[in-house]
């Protein structure tokens, strides 16, 4: 069930006053333009465990997201398919509004949000992690880990999604003697197949004026937010309006347009920032001293292997034979 | 959208009528064309307002308690009433059994439709009380989401509580390259966009709004004009719903 939020902090009249006033001369508290987004900042490779990260710092706003793998059966649906799985935390540390516990629905909405963003465009090529179609695929966990909120979680988020998948390595699939595979964390294989890159552009809306990237003083004053997803080719990748209050028929429009024209910032940053961590890697898989084989993309390799398949079956066969023989 | 589920069927047939080309839709629809729309207010005795609305196969109901004393106490605002809002499934309403725990999906929607209901209901004269807002999909052939809160609109004011306007939703979709108002749900599984609306229409406000695939720029804004024009329909529908309960009929002959 969802409530109105009743823990909305009071802001103080004389500073929301300064913001209108401020606004209607197109200048914002923090003395950006309304276009304007904060300074951006993306650690590539931040938690060196998991199998990709990055940790973006988008003003005040801090939100660190990791890329984790594992090998399971793909959806009945999609049998030719890998798994992605987008899940956000909002944890405690980050804000004073926050509370331990299960994510609630802004956390469940924007994990969502980014889902689709990601998803629908076809963003991480799942095709391409395939291990043995119908029965094992790739499944990738993008989770989304806010450390500070001042306010954009969405963007901020959406950025470290796409980072953290640009900066993740596909480990080794092993085969095991059940016939499935178990993952060897100990070399890797291939760079995650991305498509396209996706960023979220979110507008907040204070008295009929339209402001990216929302501060969370800014988002507590709004009327409510419009969060479009932009691809790099310039497409709308998803949209989502949040928070009560209402958009104008055109205004939807004139968000819509800026959001296009603003997009190339964040993908800028990722270039500036993710590009050359995600080029490092590439040489690194390729110096690899590793058999050939090893250097294949997963779905490759795993083609050979179950093609080798039949040269394996016997040794199992003589286990077998031995263990009734020595049983008996 | 919902996934592709099998072999995907023809969805698009190219036409020629009075000499153009038209795309007519898998049921016999045109691209700008609604589903046959059933709407029924007061359904339920007990809820203070109730609906009943159907778009084809779609078929939901939604119940409005309050405004009411706020329980548990420590969740009443002093200036205003609380909204509580509830998006569900019935489990038969899918193809395969919905597990009746609320899903991710249903979270997100209770939360979208509500803040849609927050832009018009004028919670400020409530204040210290909640208005309990739920909605059951009975069953479900797409456009659940935009049929609940045209449906819960309807209950909000069946139970006389006051707003600025009506809200009417309809979903429109990208289908083999082409526009489509109000999409089912094979239709929704193979399209390549989805985008439900809701809107104010006496005040022209959009109040929810969400894109679940891809357009262009130019398509969007045919996509929001093709979403207006379905939603001035549905409004008319509801407005005729509501007058169905309320106006009472010219006496005949008798004057009774």
């Amino acid at each position: 069930m969802s409530l109105t939020p009743s823990s909305q902090p009071v802001m103080p009249k004389l500073k929301r006053y300064t913001m209108e006033t401020l606004l209607r001369r197109g200048v914002r508290l923090d003395g950006r333009r309304l276009g304007d987004v904060r300074s951006i900042e993306i650690v590539p490779g931040y938690v060196e465990r998991a199998e990709g990260s990055a940790l973006v710092r988008l003003g005040e706003t801090v939100v660190l997201a990791g890329v984790k793998t594992d090998i399971v059966a793909p959806f009945p649906d999609t049998p030719n398919e890998g798994v992605l799985v987008v899940h956000a935390e909002f944890v405690p540390l980050a804000s004073p509004t926050f509370e331990p516990g299960p994510p609630d629905e802004n956390a469940i909405e924007l994990a969502r949000v980014i889902d689709r963003s990601l998803r629908e465009i076809r963003a991480v090529a799942l095709d391409k992690l395939v291990l043995e179609p119908g029965k094992h695929v790739w499944r990738l966990y993008v989770d989304i880990y806010v450390l500070n909120h001042d306010g954009n979680l969405f963007d901020a988020s959406a950025l470290a999604a796409m980072a953290a998948l640009l900066s993740a390595r596909i480990p080794a699939a092993v085969r095991t003697e059940d016939g499935g595979y178990r993952v060897d964390r100990s070399r890797y294989t291939m760079l995650v197949p991305v498509n396209h890159r996706v960023v979220t552009v979110t507008q907040a809306k204070i008295s009929d004026r339209l402001l990216v990237d929302p501060t969370y003083e800014e988002e507590q004053v709004a009327d409510t937010r419009l969060v479009v997803a932009v691809s790099e080719d310039g497409r709308i990748a998803g949209m989502q309006k949040t928070g009560a209050g209402y958009l104008g028929y055109e205004e939807v429009v004139k968000a819509v347009d800026t959001a296009l024209r603003v997009a190339p910032v964040y993908f800028e940053a990722l270039r500036r920032y993710v590009d050359p961590f995600r080029e490092k890697l590439a040489r690194q898989l390729e110096e690899q001293p590793r058999a050939p084989a090893e250097a294949e993309p997963a779905a490759v390799a795993a083609q050979r292997r179950v093609e080798e398949e039949p040269v394996e079956e016997p040794v199992v066969e003589q286990l077998e034979e031995m263990e009734e023989g020595e049983r008996g | 959208m919902g996934g592709a589920a099998g072999e995907k069927p023809q969805l698009i047939r190219w036409e020629e009528r009075d000499g153009e080309k038209v795309a007519v839709r898998h049921d016999g629809r045109l691209p700008w064309q609604l589903r046959p729309i059933r709407m029924e207010v007061g359904v339920l005795a007990n809820a203070d307002g109730s609906a009943l609305v159907e778009y084809g196969a779609t078929r939901v109901i939604a119940a409005v308690y309050g405004p009411r004393e706020a329980v548990p106490r420590h969740i009443a605002l002093p200036d205003r009433a609380v909204l509580r809002c509830r998006y569900h499934m019935a489990p038969f309403s899918t193809a395969e059994r919905k597990t009746p725990a609320p899903t991710r999906r249903e979270v997100e929607l209770s939360k979208v439709i509500r803040e849609a209901l927050e832009a018009v209901v004028l919670s400020e004269l409530y204040p210290r009380t909640t208005i309990d807002i739920y909605m059951e999909v009975l069953q479900s052939d797409g456009g659940t989401r935009t049929a609940a809160i045209t449906a819960a609109s309807l209950a909000l004011a069946d139970a006389g509580v006051a707003m600025r306007d009506l809200v009417a939703g309809v979903a429109v979709g990208k289908v083999d390259g082409v526009l489509v108002l109000d999409i089912d749900e094979i239709e929704d599984n193979f399209a390549e966009a989805d985008m439900p609306v809701a809107m104010a229409p006496g005040l022209g406000r959009v109040l929810l709004l969400q894109l679940n695939g891809v357009l262009s720029r130019d398509e969007f804004v045919r996509g929001l004009e093709l979403a207006r024009k379905g939603i001035e329909e549905i409004y008319r529908l509801q407005k005729e719903a509501l007058r169905r309960k309320y106006v009472v009929k010219e006496a005949g002959g008798g004057g009774r």
